[in-house]
């Protein structure tokens, strides 16, 4: 067991999958020799070589669709959007290209691709580097869609992404970069579409991802404390989505509250809603709520942002007021 | 670094003194022009059966059919990365693509050869003949073709490829109107090819018309090939209604491209013949004299002029082609009607990868 930031556990997986498969090649603005905005990909460039960890123009739409271009001949490109928020730069790649390209051409072409981005708020980067992009891909039949919630997650579901032969998109948290945690040191390639409890209760569910999960295990403390007993459901990836271990959890708890870092129109809390009211309406003991971000943008000055982005005092006003019915 | 290659783009024919299409045999020369012919006679038929209403969407390759199988005889067919566009009908025809799919691809009818149905006619993709997937937003291909360019020369500076192995690609060739070269991501992917030094060869087919908008309104210079310099890629302007002079431009480039010595950009100057697609009146927007001034340069016909000047070609030998044509066509036009639909159920696959 070794203790790693969030960051460098994307590094060792990016490392090991490189290290294991020539095929892997890996690139996007910034990665090579400056190792990353983030500083999460430094090393690479000088343990794999220019070829294979390679710095791009700015120009989102072609290294993209080039990706999708290498990837059809056998390669098992990684690339990276350096901010979610340009992910819709290159939405007609992902959109119209990557995620049909198997269905479109009657399943003759694979497409082993991962994007990885960076995305989230938190940390004051405004109303164009801060956005979650989940909802934007979730929409899109064809694309895997993982949000790893901590190092482990980090590490062994990006080394499962870049196994997959469907194109993957891996959105890491930028405010979770320098989150600690366990990794154990054998840890592999981790399948995609299992959810994880991380704190068991009996009296409530919070369904949660990424930083806001982290707020909801700080409000799951706190209520501890009064004698209140919530379980917290980390998604892991939204796409496959775990409904079974959802159902099961509520099947315990009678109670749900879902947490976004998005905004609230055709968000993803509606998909566990209306799961939750189809399969496990009769599971259910009160009405349930879901805590996001309004129709709210990321703001660059603090105190704006921490508005916008679900804080532990209103989850925790949500779970007292879905308890209290 | 890259080398700098703008002192080499130029206009004009590649090689001016000896033409490769010289050494083009009879057979071959007689070859080339069927299939132009037959490609032609499957348009055409398509056209009629729309008009029919017998099936929904038609978009032509009529006209641009020289550049296309001037492509064909010159990359290694079926081996090299083909990524075409919609009206690569002559280029896909060559590369092994039967009329009788093309014809199932017009119908939609079950097993269609491309995308299983799921895609518009037209829009290629056999991986037995490593033609890829054409895409309905333009341009988008052109990126495609840049990565698998750049995979191939991955692959062989890190000895994934032996670099004189004829059984793996080792090119990637895409097409597209002069049209779509509005759009940003052929101007990406034209850097990267030049950039990287990629083998790659980009063939513009100008045939004068994005839609309805004649090329004046779609650019401020007279050729697209005049914007190679400004990535690093040398640009080469043929008249696309000429098989032969198409022939010896794209031989160069393709020889380059085997060679290392990076990417091309050919301009084949040509004309749509016919409306953008099915589904709009062409009328509206073009002189009918112009059009027929055009017809006058019909590839079909100038190649046929010029194989009968040699004494290559008969008219009697013309009208046993047309006649063979046709039974091709009406044979793939039956068999498609003959056809099943797929079945509805089928519709939710194949979304994802099974397994891995």
């Amino acid at each position: 067991m070794t203790v790693l930031t969030y960051r460098e556990a994307v590094r060792n997986a990016l490392a090991d999958e490189l290290r294991s498969d020539p095929k892997v090649i890996f690139f996007g603005e910034d990665v090579a020799v400056a190792g990353g905005v983030f500083k999460v990909t430094p090393g690479l460039y000088e343990e794999f070589g220019g070829e294979r960890v390679r710095d791009t123009p700015i120009s989102e739409e072609a290294f993209v669709g080039m990706a999708l271009g290498a990837a059809i001949t056998g390669l098992r490109p990684i690339v990276e959007l350096m901010f979610a928020d340009f992910i819709p730069v290159a939405m007609d790649q992902i959109v119209n290209q990557i995620a049909k390209y198997r269905y479109m051409s009657g399943g003759q072409f694979v497409v082993p691709l991962t994007i990885r981005s960076a995305q989230g708020g938190g940390v004051g980067f405004g109303t164009q580097h801060s956005q979650t992009a989940e909802n934007w891909l979730m929409n899109t039949p064809g694309l895997k869609v993982v949000v790893p919630g901590n190092p482990a997650d980090a590490y062994g579901l990006l080394r499962g992404a870049i196994r997959e032969n469907n194109p993957v998109v891996v959105l890491e948290h930028k405010g979770l970069y320098n989150m600690k945690g366990e990794v154990p040191d054998d840890l592999g390639p981790l399948p995609l579409g299992k959810a994880r409890v991380v704190r068991e209760g009996s009296d409530l569910t919070i369904v949660a991802t990424q930083l806001v999960c982290q707020h909801s295990l700080k409000v799951a403390e706190e209520l501890a404390a009064e004698g209140i007993s919530v379980e917290i459901i980390d998604l892991r990836t939204m796409v496959p989505l775990d409904s079974e271990t959802l159902l099961s959890s509520i099947a315990k708890t009678g109670r749900l509250v879902v947490v976004e870092e998005a905004p609230h129109a055709s968000g993803w809390g509606g998909d566990i809603v209306s799961l939750a009211a189809d399969q496990g309406i009769f599971y259910l003991d009160a009405p349930v709520k879901r805590v996001n971000m309004g129709n709210v943008m990321f703001a660059y000055s603090e105190p704006l942002e921490k508005l916008a982005i679900p804080s532990p005092e209103r989850i925790k006003a949500a779970v007292r007021e879905v308890l209290a019915t | 670094m890259a080398k700098n290659t703008t002192d080499k783009v130029r206009n004009g024919r590649a090689t001016p003194t000896s033409r490769p299409s010289d050494s083009l045999t009879k057979d071959t020369l007689l070859e080339m022009y069927w299939k132009m012919l037959l490609s032609r006679r499957v348009d055409e038929r398509a056209w009629m059966i729309h008009r029919q209403g017998k099936i929904v969407f038609h978009i032509s390759a009529i006209g641009q059919e020289a550049i296309q199988v001037a492509a064909a005889y010159t990359i290694h067919l079926g081996v090299d990365y083909i990524v075409p566009y919609y009206r690569d009908l002559a280029l896909v025809l060559c590369a092994g693509v039967t009329p009788e799919d093309f014809m199932i691809s017009l119908y939609g009818k079950e097993g269609e050869l491309s995308s299983l149905a799921r895609q518009m006619p037209s829009h290629f993709g056999a991986k037995p003949f490593n033609i890829v997937s054409t895409s309905a937003p333009v341009a988008t291909q052109v990126v495609h073709a840049a990565g698998m360019a750049f995979a191939i020369k991955y692959r062989i500076q890190n000895e994934l490829q032996d670099p004189n192995d004829r059984t793996q690609p080792r090119l990637a060739v895409t097409s597209l109107g002069e049209g779509s070269t509005s759009q940003g991501e052929w101007h990406e992917a034209m850097n990267w090819a030049g950039v990287h030094q990629l083998p790659f060869i980009c063939i513009v087919q100008n045939n004068h018309y994005a839609i309805s908008v004649p090329v004046d309104k779609q650019m401020a210079v007279p050729n697209v090939a005049d914007r190679a310099a400004a990535y690093g890629v040398e640009g080469i302007i043929v008249d696309g209604n000429d098989v032969l002079a198409c022939y010896d431009v794209m031989h160069y480039a393709v020889q380059k491209a085997y060679r290392g010595d990076g990417p091309t950009l050919i301009e084949a100057k040509t004309y749509r013949m016919t409306p953008h697609s099915s589904d709009d009146d062409d009328r509206t927007y073009r002189e009918r004299s112009e059009v027929d001034a055009w017809r006058d340069k019909d590839p079909l016909l100038r190649l046929a002029n010029h194989l009968k000047a040699q004494g290559l070609l008969t008219d009697a030998v013309i009208e046993g082609y047309d006649k063979r044509a046709r039974k091709i066509v009406d044979e793939a036009q039956r068999a498609a009607e003959e056809r099943p639909y797929p079945p509805g159920e089928s519709a939710i696959a194949p979304v994802y990868a099974e397994a891995n």
